[in-house]
């Protein structure tokens, strides 16, 4: 069994408390439906109240949970006839990224996305969901393929990060990444991403430049890890709590900072809670986006695309001639 | 003579002591005549290394240059316009500490934020330079240094003229957050523009780019220039030896590392760039 989160085990113990009544219930046929009822409320209050108030760090662990679903979940849940094709063409295939076409409703789409592990075995296979530059590549291949046949590409993001690794640096992750800003920000099809767990800085944008961002209630984004942060700021990882709050990475941060477009707000106590009523508000929702966008030329929607990450950024503007930065004549 | 060559001698001692007060700092102070080699340890006289473009004269180590340095010896004299010095960083995330670097980066390398960009000529021919200072808290990227180099990116390709851009970051900036690094994908967009509208831009890799900056528009140049022994890669040495358990080879993510595997063109001594640089835009001229 796997680790629970720890604030989630009162309402673990309580759900168990549940189903022992029930099936106690029903085994010497009597009724505890009262006594039910009133610790199902009692449940629901709990949940209402953990969940309503995450701390940042909290979502970040939720974020995390290895029972919380993956991109495959969400591909079987969500779309019908799903297709995985492998492989950059180059140097391999990268299992850390899941990616290939199926049936949207009706519609042909590509998907792709981070993949992280259920248990050791999965995660040694995905790497934890830590891509190589590899990974990249295909995810870039099939995006191609999803314009050339124009059909809209819908990206999951679920990663602690680029893998940092000797092999990685050999084959040009930093070159991966950027080549996938690069063509992602000027794809002429549509492009939904879906921050659906952990989004770690650079390897997670790597799959996150599109015309609508979408991020789950309690998903992060990052542009470092807390631990790392807490390493860098006070020498000291597990300080990691409190720089998860320093860092805003949480989807309400997120939206008013205008990084994300909307957040999709999970079934109470979490995703991995109710996984089918997660990937059916997933489905909904980008099956209402792709409709909008449908109209959109794609010409205005690529300028839109480049407009929406233009914005993005923080600064002020100080007078003309009030500092000089560098003498003009050396 | 004898006292003076104790004068001398003493003047010598009395700047050794202050160097190994504080290792790894280039910034050269009116009273310094002379630095240490970060690589072989040798001792150099200010006045030599300035003319050898920072360049130890004994290893070839090239040492970390200031932004105004380089325009000095990249640019034709007075040739050189700047361009949007007046945006302002914003702490936008009040994070702890943030404002004090940000005066203390200020007050050290009298920028307002890491990366000077803006207009100059390179042996007469015009070009839209962008460089990267490293002692800016380490270059690195956040939304003012994200905004200049788009700026610069889309000046070139409104204007139809070539940039080069003189990276050296220790990639994006933590202390702003996400919106450090929402300037990768900016930047990016920015340099995918200027790649279809037919703009040359040339990336100079210097010591140390990492991170985010190479995971974006330093990557993206039509050119890649990387100087000697500079230090090139996504993740950083310490955080991959920590990942992985083991010691990295020699050499790695070095710049001649990076020829050998086929992610520059070129390697380039830094007394020959201008001349390369030169070359290389009136290559791209169009007839």
């Amino acid at each position: 069994m796997t680790n629970k989160l720890e604030f989630d085990k009162p309402i673990n113990e309580l759900e168990m408390k549940i189903k022992e009544l029930q099936d106690f219930a029903e085994e010497k046929d009597i009724n505890l439906d009262d006594e039910i009822k009133v610790l199902k409320e009692r449940l629901y209050s709990f949940k209402k109240e953990t969940y309503e108030n995450l701390l940042p760090w909290q979502k970040a662990q939720v974020a995390r949970y290895v029972e919380r679903p993956s991109t495959r979940d969400y591909i079987n849940l969500i779309f019908k006839d799903f297709i995985e094709l492998h492989g950059d063409r180059c140097y391999g295939d990268d299992k850390a990224i899941i990616g290939g076409i199926a049936l949207l409703d009706k519609r042909p789409v590509t998907v792709v996305g981070h993949q992280k592990g259920k248990d050791i075995k999965e995660n040694v296979s995905y790497n934890f969901g830590m891509p190589h530059p590899e990974g990249y590549r295909k995810a870039l291949r099939l995006m191609l393929q999803a314009e050339k046949f124009k059909r809209p590409v819908i990206c999951f993001v679920d990663t602690p990060g680029a893998f940092p690794g000797i092999g990685a640096e050999e084959r040009g992750q930093g070159e991966a990444i950027a080549r996938n800003l690069m063509e992602m920000s000027r794809l002429k099809t549509p492009v939904l991403v879906i921050i659906s767990g952990e989004g770690g800085s650079g390897g997670a944008l790597a799959l996150a430049v599109g015309d609508k961002i979408f991020m789950l209630e309690h998903a992060i984004y990052s542009v470092i890890s807390p631990e790392g942060c807490a390493s860098i700021l006070w020498k000291d990882s597990s300080r990691a709590m409190e720089a998860a709050s320093l860092l805003k990475l949480t989807a309400e941060d997120l939206l008013g900072f205008g990084v994300i477009d909307e957040i999709l707000q999970e079934p109470l106590g979490g995703a991995h809670r109710e996984p089918q009523e997660m990937a059916a508000k997933i489905k909904e929702v980008l099956i209402k986006c792709l409709a909008e966008l449908e109209d959109t030329p794609v010409n205005e929607l690529v300028k839109g695309r480049y407009e929406k990450f233009r914005k993005m950024g923080s600064y002020s503007i100080f007078e003309e001639g009030q500092l000089e930065i560098l003498p003009r004549d050396k | 003579m004898w006292g003076a060559g104790v004068l001398f001698r003493d003047f010598f001692r009395k700047t050794k002591y202050a160097i190994l007060d504080t290792p790894g700092r280039l910034q050269s102070r009116e009273q310094d005549v002379s630095i240490r080699c970060e690589e072989c340890g040798e001792l150099i006289l200010l006045k030599d290394i300035e003319k050898n473009f920072k360049v130890c004269s004994k290893c070839g180590y090239h040492l970390k240059m200031t932004a105004q340095e380089r325009l000095n010896v990249l640019l034709d004299r007075g040739s050189f316009e700047e361009y949007d010095k007046n945006l302002e960083t914003v702490d936008v995330l009040k994070f702890p500490g943030y404002h004090e670097k940000l005066e203390a980066s200020r007050e050290v390398t009298g920028l307002r934020e890491a990366v000077v960009t803006g207009k100059g000529e390179i042996e007469g021919n015009t070009v839209i330079i962008c460089i990267m200072d490293p002692r800016f808290i380490s270059a690195s990227m956040g939304s003012v240094v994200g905004e200049k180099i788009t700026r610069a990116l889309e000046k070139a390709e409104e204007k139809k003229t070539p940039i080069i851009i003189f990276s050296a970051s220790g990639g994006a900036r933590m202390q702003e957050g996400m919106l450090s690094l929402m300037q990768m994908a900016k930047t990016s967009a920015a340099a995918a523009r200027l790649n279809e509208d037919g703009v040359l831009y040339i990336s100079v890799l210097t010591n140390p780019t990492t991170g985010g900056v190479t995971a974006s528009f330093a990557s993206l140049g039509d050119v890649i220039i990387a100087e000697p022994g500079a230090l090139i890669g996504f993740a950083g040495p310490r955080v991959i030896e920590q990942t992985i358990r083991q010691k990295l080879p020699s050499g790695f993510q070095r710049a001649e590392f990076l020829l050998q595997h086929g992610l520059i063109d070129l390697i380039v001594e830094r007394k020959d760039l201008r001349k390369v640089l030169s070359r290389m835009l009136v290559l791209h001229k169009k007839s």
